[in-house]
């Protein structure tokens, strides 16, 4: 086990417990969920000037499509020396009615997946430095 | 000049130039002036005498790009014409496109130049240089490594769950472009594919392969419009005529995922739009035209990937959801079919130079209205409808009639 600090690569996008949970925003007028969180506007045309509370989004969700990258992405893509292909979810959360993307859990493997699968909100790693390691949200598959 | 206020009837595409596809690695100034050059020959019209440029930008090329309109302006010798750039990424030639309509409409001017030009780097398009953790477009890649073709991917298998598609209908999308686009001199990629060979490619972005996926490529397109009374005085009786040109955004909520965002809209507590982004881009340029789908000879589609080709039959209202496999099956949208659809080869011969692309879907289309696009001419062609989508929102379609 690294010593190494558990950081998020991106701030105030998700909760670091143990049951992490995406971020985001809520318009109070025409409940709208609005991820990655925006507390300075809502985008729902029919109430632009409603104000925007901070929520969370449900952590499972089911599969709308996937891919797996083979190729090695640009910078700021943060790869190891030997690049590793990597998963890309696509998720629908049925509660706020919107997909959201993550990438697969690192544990799972792609063919595990299925369209309509159930997949639930983990924490995994991103990249890591000498002082820290970054975390990001992945999508897991429920068993 | 234009008296101000004079009523147009009709905006009309009287030249079209382009500087051929490929990595030629030179700046990209040199393709937007030889694409200009070609498209004021083409129009027989003196550079001296265009009243106003509109520019397409390129984010890649610095300072220079940013205000193409202005960089192509000098490169051909100042004469003093009304400029203006534009900006929306796949779809900038058309809102350059749409700038200049708009202002020969207007009255504002007779004749303008419509330009744009690219140079690439090699490999995928990434986002701007420096850490921008509030821009989605840096964030995809930095988080979760959603380079454009990941999005394609994902449309690509959404497809062969809701609709069977498999991935040796997506192989014949590349098979039918490569046949179109060989005998294209301003295609990059020459040369006939087989299914076999698009098996064979290496996986990119599952289930897409190598084959089936836009290249970026240095390239440029220019158009000279004008209003039809100029055309006619210029002794143009019957030229390719604007019909519509559509540049909408979509309507809140958006609920398909689209490149560069982390999600969705949500459609909680609302109705869903009448029709999805993609589906109302080619609507709107129906409405404003009165033509239909029905209409068309021949389309250009923005084939970033070979399924996304398929995507657009259904989008622009060639066939139903779920039945453009069949419709590609049939031959019907290979050059010779009822609905040719990419006859140019499409950027599956071409490759994506980004600014240029939405202008070249234009000169495609006027060259066969014309009956002047050679081996891959669509016989008797009358209309044609162009349609694309640049991210972060931008619609793009265009039709135009002879």
């Amino acid at each position: 086990m690294s010593n190494k600090a558990r950081v998020p690569a991106v701030d105030g996008w998700f909760t670091m417990d143990d049951e992490p949970k995406l971020l985001a925003s809520r318009g109070v007028e025409t409940g709208s969920y609005f991820f990655p969180k925006n507390l300075a506007f809502s985008r729902n045309p029919a109430a632009p000037t409603e104000a925007l509370e901070e929520c969370t989004l449900s952590r499972r969700g089911r599969v709308w499509s996937w891919t797996t990258n083979h190729y090695k992405p640009p910078a700021p893509y943060i790869s190891t020396d030997e690049f590793v292909p990597y998963t890309v979810v696509a998720v629908e959360l049925v509660d706020e009615q919107m997909v959201v993307l993550g990438p697969l859990a690192t544990s799972c493997d792609p063919s595990e997946l299925s369209i309509g699968a159930e997949v639930e909100l983990v924490l995994g790693r991103l990249y890591e430095d000498e002082d820290n390691e970054y975390v990001v949200w992945q999508w897991k598959v429920v068993q | 000049m234009a008296v101000e206020g004079r009523s147009v009837s009709d905006v009309v595409v009287l030249g079209v130039g382009m500087h051929p596809w490929g990595k030629w690695g030179r700046n990209f100034v040199e393709y937007g002036v030889a694409a200009a050059h070609a498209a004021l020959a083409d129009a027989n019209v003196d550079w001296r005498d265009v009243q106003l440029v509109c520019g397409a930008d390129t984010m890649r090329n610095g300072y220079p790009g940013y205000v193409a309109g202005a960089t192509f302006a000098q490169a051909l010798g100042w004469q003093g014409a009304e400029v203006s750039s534009s900006y929306a990424a796949c779809a900038s030639g058309a809102t350059a496109l749409n700038a200049a309509r708009a202002q020969i409409l207007a009255g504002l001017c007779d004749v303008a130049l419509v330009v744009g030009a690219d140079t690439t780097p090699k490999g995928f398009l990434a986002p701007n240089a420096g850490d921008r953790p509030d821009d989605p477009d840096w964030l995809r890649f930095r988080l979760l490594g959603a380079s454009n073709p990941t999005y394609w991917g994902m449309y690509a298998r959404r497809r062969m769950e809701m609709f069977g598609a498999t991935p040796a209908d997506f192989a014949r999308v590349k098979v039918k472009n490569a046949r179109h686009g060989v005998s294209n001199p301003n295609a990059r990629y020459r040369k006939l594919v087989t299914e076999a060979e698009v098996a064979a490619s290496p996986m990119v972005s599952d289930p897409l392969r190598l084959l089936e996926i836009c290249a970026t490529s240095d390239g440029g397109a220019a158009l000279i419009i004008s209003s039809l009374e100029y055309a006619k005085a210029h002794g143009v009786t019957n030229p390719v005529r604007i019909a519509a040109l559509s540049t909408v955004t979509p309507s809140y909520p958006n609920t398909l995922i689209d490149m560069p965002n982390f999600s969705t809209d949500s459609s909680f507590g609302v109705a869903a739009p009448e029709r999805g982004f993609r589906d109302s881009i080619a609507h709107a340029a129906y409405e404003k035209s009165g033509i239909g789908p029905q209409d068309l000879d021949l389309a250009e589609v923005y084939d970033l990937s070979t399924a996304l080709e398929l995507d657009w039959y259904e989008n622009i209202g060639l066939c139903k959801e779920g039945e453009a496999e069949q419709l590609l099956n049939s031959g019907e949208t290979t050059i010779g079919g009822r609905i040719p659809v990419n006859p140019s080869g499409g950027l599956g011969s071409f490759g994506e130079a980004v600014p240029a692309q939405a202008i070249a879907q234009v000169c495609e289309i006027a060259w066969h209205l014309r009956g002047e696009a050679g081996d891959r001419q669509v016989e008797g062609a009358k209309v044609g409808l162009t349609v694309n989508q640049g991210l972060f929102g931008h619609g793009s379609c265009v039709i135009l009639k002879k």
